[in-house]
């Protein structure tokens, strides 16, 4: 399955890109498991990700925790925490 | 049947006016008898700012505030509730964030928009990043234990 994943903040500065299509390997269930995914694709992505525990998640705009299953997600997003306001 | 609360949410890159968004929220609406104002301003603490810039997810930041405001409408029973949040580069001393919450009391209007402020940090996704006075880009501003603990707060009341 592919799905669109967007990026924001520090998490998007060191993967380098905003956004991209991602083929989930059938073994992806949760928000969780995309995480670690796509922490093995390099080292701009190990360093996004090397704090698992303090990424955010969205799928299609509503907040998820980490056990969230992905479904039939179309947008799944991963940020810090927020820092707005 | 009474007429819907008017819930006005925006995400922007222009400054507002905040005494222009007062008088469009309370306009023929002879219910309000107080009106709340809170307005983030972009703070400088050791002269070292140039600007912070706003990034935020389009779409998912209307709907987070949106969300959190309608919320505030209904726990606090708001005459109205207006949230402006601008995005882009904002120098110090420059606007950041508006709430104002109406109600036929003050009490009412000042918990809604302390509600919807204590929500807005913690929920709505936007994140802010330093730029300095030297040229160089400082860091992410890190999220507060003190903001999660002040929406926390809300849910013991509950």
């Amino acid at each position: 399955m592919s799905v669109n994943i967007v990026y924001f903040a520090w998490v998007r500065e060191r993967i380098g890109k905003g956004s991209e299509v991602i083929d989930v390997p059938a073994s992806v269930a949760t928000v969780g498991d995309l995480i670690a995914h796509l922490a093995t694709l390099g080292e701009e992505y190990e360093a996004a990700f090397q704090m698992p525990g303090v990424i955010r998640a969205a799928i299609d705009q509503e907040h998820v925790e980490h056990s969230e299953p992905i479904g039939s997600a179309r947008e799944i997003a991963l940020f810090p925490p927020m820092t707005g306001g | 049947m009474p007429a819907p609360v008017p819930v006005t949410v925006r995400i922007q890159a222009a400054d507002f006016d905040i005494a222009a968004e007062i008088a469009a929220m309370t306009a023929g609406r002879t219910g309000i008898g107080a009106v709340v104002t809170f307005s983030g301003l972009c703070r400088d603490d050791g002269g070292r700012l140039e600007s912070l810039e706003l990034e935020h997810y389009p779409g998912m930041a209307e709907k987070a505030i949106t969300s959190i405001a309608e919320t505030a409408v209904a726990r606090f029973s708001l005459n109205a509730i207006t949230a402006i949040h601008r995005h882009g580069r904002i120098a110090p001393g420059g606007n950041i964030v508006l709430v104002l919450a109406a109600a036929p009391h003050r009490r009412a209007a000042f918990e809604g928009a302390e509600f919807l402020m204590d929500y807005l940090k913690t929920e709505a996704p936007f994140w802010k990043k330093e730029h300095l006075k030297d040229g160089s880009s400082g860091d992410w501003v890190s999220a507060k234990d003190a903001d999660d603990a002040a929406r926390e707060r809300w849910r013991k009341d509950s």
